[in-house]
């Protein structure tokens, strides 16, 4: 019996490298650095990290290759996600640093969990075999267990916590049997394998087993009704950097996972699984959205159009189409610009303990704040899908990928979807400009560096809006592994 | 022609908005200045179209076009035909009156005014002279905010904020399902001539099936129909008008409303042609109820802004009953009709404006005499509500006398019903004039009110002589619609005759 030694180029996971080093790193500066190492520098070494990862992942591009026998795929489709996760992180942590020192919580550990979150998110996305992809929830879920908890003192935390790791712990469950019984169907994890054996044996009654548990595993993690009821309590409760982190991260990494797996393993059985996720995407959006009409908390009411937005994200899905891939892949992308920029909004307005979170502490923001409420309407009009912005381009396309493949009816159902949500969003526009200010509305503090991310956010959401071609191309190419 | 005007008209304002945003919100007249000036630019960039526009070709002028979303069949296409030209000039004429009209009015976050008010100009040009349906929907939308803020931020304090809200949820309702209905038509497109495009010149050849054609045309419809607005979903409109500040209610009834009227002769018509004759009763009969109904509540309106609001509903009934007549008077009426209103009701607007600022007050029995103490005020509204009215020799006549008699030739009755709004239109303006300017001075507070600034007069004066001109004159302009509506008429004529196969399928249930 010989042994193959299989060759492996750790440049193909330089990015996961980087990190995990980095996470491990922060967690021993964090133990043993006493006051050498002042706490303000662990999150500049954090987004050192962040962007040696970028750099090393630009070098990925255009490489359609797997490795580790198999296991990750070095693809344009993991290169796109890395690069949404990578910014992801960025933004975040640029976002968490006043607001921990706030609550003087500015731990090292906490940059070091995210950092391996976002090692996890990367693993969804490149996983070529569902073992993989299970590890990266892992790694991403259990980071995010803690970092939800992250203020003991805090009982709302608390229960985000707790209510995140049992449900979490639950869909884990849900997905870990799927996979098994897909194995027992097919006697591989490989996802290329797995495809070939449904293609050439169809499918049997394992495997649809399997494939209704997946839907439910990465259902949770998307918050897909009717498996979306930890995420309001859950975002509400966290830190509001972890839930923005968490709210454009594991919703984007979840989405890699279920688009890589369904399109490449259950293309052929598509009739069946599409009507199941039609009426799973009526019911989160509608859901999401009406629910989210009813909040006065801004945490909430944006925990609640997160749902509704990934509710739009599974037309391009169900659509399942290139351009629906496309279309998601550029959504994703705009929602974490976007979104991360109205939580970020939401942190400086917050100020000290997350004393104003009611929306109608916003009234009167624009006057006294003129730039802070022009930028977070930008966001807001964003979510929307107004144009000229991203989040209008990323609706438009996944619509459009929905009406080609003849789901007219559930493009209808979404954009009566989006009306609904017109609604909510504008209304802080209205408290905004049109309330007067109820009470002084107090200095609001930002710093510089919080203030250049968040106009670059909105700069960048305006100008993925007006000139959407270049990243579509780049989306494009990213799914041209799906064939079809 | 290389100069592209076209670009500069849509790229001017946002120059300004550009300018005024680096600008110290300190310095109001500066702010104001700057905004005239642009708007003043931007009217002069405007009249070469005027002067180079050629009136005997139906094709589309000023072309320009490059590609925007090359993978995806989007363009940048703009270009104008009879049927624009006119918009896009009573655009530009409009905006700097409402500059100068908001001059004193406006004190408040002058600044974030001025950048709406160019900001919408952009938008608002951009629906007129867009080829492209893409491009159409984002300049659609755009203009939703900026006419949002306007009305929500500067609006009457009491119930400003329930209509801007009201304005934007009822166009978003259309623009929503329209933007349903642009996507299947592109795909439906690229699956009968293979290529991905968004040209709308390219769809109006297009040979759609009768019973996708049904529910485009009411997926468009509607969203036009809104915006109009028509008989059932006009009742965003008298909120919206009576809360904006004056210049938004000017520009919202000069304008914005012309973008419904535009996007039925411009879309809906020419690319679902067969479903447009099936549809010719429903939207007669709307139209004929909506200028009686308008009319009938005008009359019994007590707020002056609410009463003006009302007559729109009923004259942009008119402009429909004229275009879904399909005849060369009618839809030339219509077209002429909507210069008409813009410039009538947009006066109308200044004028209550005017007398608001002084008196703070807008309802009819708080004034009376008003001629006595304010002269030059009452000879310009005379002549305005006489214009509203449709007296020979004004505007109105023009637009209402082509529509009757277009309307007249498709089918009698709905012009017989139609006429009797004429009338009743005279009798609510009259007695509104009689009862604001006639009589004694009751109120003593109306005792001692100025006359008329320099500055107001000079609002109004251009208004009126372009209400004299197309009264007195009316060809200058028409020439200038002649061909593209022969064109129109002439497409929609060749499209009547399969219209009759189509209703067959109808009878026959075939329609799922």
């Amino acid at each position: 019996m010989s042994i193959d030694i299989p060759t492996i180029c750790l440049t193909n996971i330089g990015p996961l490298i980087t990190l995990s080093i980095a996470g491990l790193l922060l967690l021993l500066f964090d133990a043993f650095s006493g006051k050498a190492i002042k706490k303000a520098h662990f999150h500049q070494f954090s987004l050192v990290a962040v962007g040696i990862a970028l750099l090393q992942t630009a070098w990925l591009w255009n490489r359609q290759t797997t490795d580790f026998s198999r296991m990750l795929y070095i693809d344009n489709f993991s290169f796109f996600f890395y690069v949404i996760f990578l910014l992801g992180t960025g933004i975040s942590i640029i976002l968490s640093v006043h607001y921990l020192e706030n609550y003087q919580k500015n731990y090292g550990e906490y940059y070091s969990l995210m950092i391996f979150a976002a090692v996890g998110m990367m693993l969804m996305a490149a996983g070529g075999n569902l073992v993989i992809i299970f590890l990266g929830v892992e790694i991403l879920s259990i980071p995010i267990y803690i970092l939800s908890g992250l203020f003991r003192e805090d009982l709302k935390s608390n229960e985000a916590a707790l209510k995140y790791l049992l449900l979490g712990a639950f869909s884990s469950a849900f997905l870990l049997f799927g996979i098994a019984m897909l194995y027992g169907g097919t006697n591989t994890f490989y996802l290329a394998d797995l495809a070939a054996f449904i293609k050439k044996n169809g499918m049997n009654g394992f495997t649809y087993v399997g494939m209704g548990l997946l839907i439910v595993g990465f259902g949770f993690k998307v918050s897909m009704a009717p498996f979306h009821m930890w995420t309001p309590d859950v975002y509400e409760g966290a830190p509001t950097s972890i839930t923005a982190f968490m709210s454009v991260g594991t919703k984007a990494a979840a989405f890699a996972a279920f688009l890589r797996v369904f399109f490449e393993v259950f293309p052929s059985v598509r009739m069946e699984w599409d009507l199941l996720l039609w009426v799973a995407a009526v019911a989160t959006m509608t859901v999401g959205n009406i629910t989210a009409l009813a909040q006065t908390n801004i945490k909430r009411m944006l925990a609640y159009s997160s749902i509704a937005h990934a509710g739009y994200i599974m037309v391009g899905l169900i659509a399942g189409n290139q351009l629906g891939a496309t279309g998601i892949l550029y959504y994703l992308l705009a929602y974490t610009l976007m979104n991360l920029g109205a939580f970020g909004v939401v942190i400086a307005v917050a100020r000290k303990k997350d004393s104003y979170l009611n929306i109608y502490d916003y009234s009167g923001l624009a006057y006294q704040y003129p730039g802070l409420a022009a930028i977070m309407s930008v966001f807001l009009f964003s979510l929307v899908g107004m144009p000229p912005t991203a989040g209008f381009i990323g609706k438009f396309y996944i619509f459009s990928a929905a009406v080609q493949a003849g789901y007219i009816w559930l493009v209808i159902f979404a954009v009566i979807n989006s009306l609904i949500s017109v609604y909510y969003y504008l209304r802080i526009t209205v408290i905004m400009y049109m309330k007067p200010a109820e009470a002084e509305l107090g200095p609001v503090a930002t710093t510089p560096v919080v203030n250049a991310t968040l106009i670059i956010s909105a700069l960048a959401v305006l100008l993925l809006g007006i000139f959407p071609g270049a990243i579509f191309t780049l989306a494009m190419n990213s799914v041209k592994i799906f064939g079809s | 022609m290389n100069f592209p005007i076209l670009s500069i008209l849509i790229l001017l304002p946002m120059v300004g908005v550009a300018l005024i945003m680096m600008l110290n919100r300190e310095n109001q007249w500066v702010i104001k200045g700057t905004a005239m000036a642009v708007a003043l630019l931007e009217f002069a960039v405007s009249l070469p179209l005027w002067f180079w526009f050629n009136s005997n070709t139906a094709e589309m002028q000023f072309v320009e076009r490059y590609s925007w979303v090359p993978s995806y069949g989007i363009s940048y296409y703009v270009g104008i035909d009879g049927i624009s030209l006119l918009l896009v000039l009573l655009t530009t004429f409009i905006t700097p009156i409402c500059v100068l009209a908001c001059w004193e009015d406006v004190q408040d976050r002058v600044k974030e005014f001025m950048i709406c008010l160019l900001f919408l100009q952009t938008g608002m040009i951009g629906v007129f002279v867009s080829l492209d349906l893409f491009l159409f929907y984002v300049f659609w939308e755009v203009m939703l905010i900026p006419m949002y803020l306007l009305i929500g931020v500067w609006g009457n304090p009491a119930r400003r904020i329930y209509a801007a809200v009201k304005f934007f949820i009822y166009t978003m309702v259309g623009s929503l399902l329209m933007l349903v209905a642009i996507l299947v038509l592109y795909f439906y497109n690229a699956k009968v001539t293979g290529e991905y495009t968004f040209d709308l010149l390219k769809m109006y050849g297009l040979n759609i099936p009768f019973a996708m054609q049904f529910w485009m045309f009411l997926a468009f419809g509607l969203a036009f129909a809104i915006k109009v607005p028509m008989f059932p979903v006009h009742t965003w409109l008298p909120d919206a008008h009576t809360e904006a500040p004056t210049v938004g209610s000017v520009i919202l009834a000069a304008v914005l409303l012309k973008m419904g009227t535009y996007g039925f002769i411009r879309f809906n018509m020419p690319l679902f042609p067969e479903a447009a004759w099936y549809f010719v009763p429903l939207f007669s009969i709307l139209a004929v109820i909506g200028i009686i109904y308008g009319a009938l509540v005008s009359l019994v309106q007590v707020d002056l802004k609410r009463l003006v609001a009302f007559s729109s509903v009923s004259h942009l009934g008119f402009v429909m009953l004229g275009l879904f007549s399909y005849t060369m008077a009618g839809v030339q009426g219509g077209i002429i009709q909507m210069i008409n209103h813009g410039l009538s009701t947009g006066a109308l607007f200044l004028i209550v404006g005017m007398i608001y600022e002084r008196r703070h007050t807008r309802m009819i029995a708080d004034f009376g005499g008003i001629s006595k103490v304010m002269p030059v005020f009452a000879a310009i509204f005379m002549i305005v509500t006489l214009s509203s009215i449709g007296l020979p020799g004004l505007n109105g006549f023009v637009g209402e006398f082509l529509i009757l008699l277009g309307a007249f030739k498709a089918n009698k009755v709905y012009a017989i019903f139609a006429a009797t709004g004429v009338i009743f239109a005279a009798a609510y303006m009259l007695w509104m004039f009689q009862r604001v300017m006639f009589g004694v001075v009751t109120n003593e507070k109306n005792k001692n009110l100025k006359d008329l600034s320099l500055r107001e007069v000079a609002v109004l004066l251009p208004v009126l002589l372009f209400i004299v001109w197309i009264g007195v004159y009316p060809n200058t302009f028409l020439d200038k619609t002649k061909a593209s509506t022969a064109n129109f008429v002439a497409y929609m004529e060749k499209a009547k005759a399969t219209k009759v196969a189509a209703a067959d399928v109808i009878m026959k249930g075939d329609l799922r």
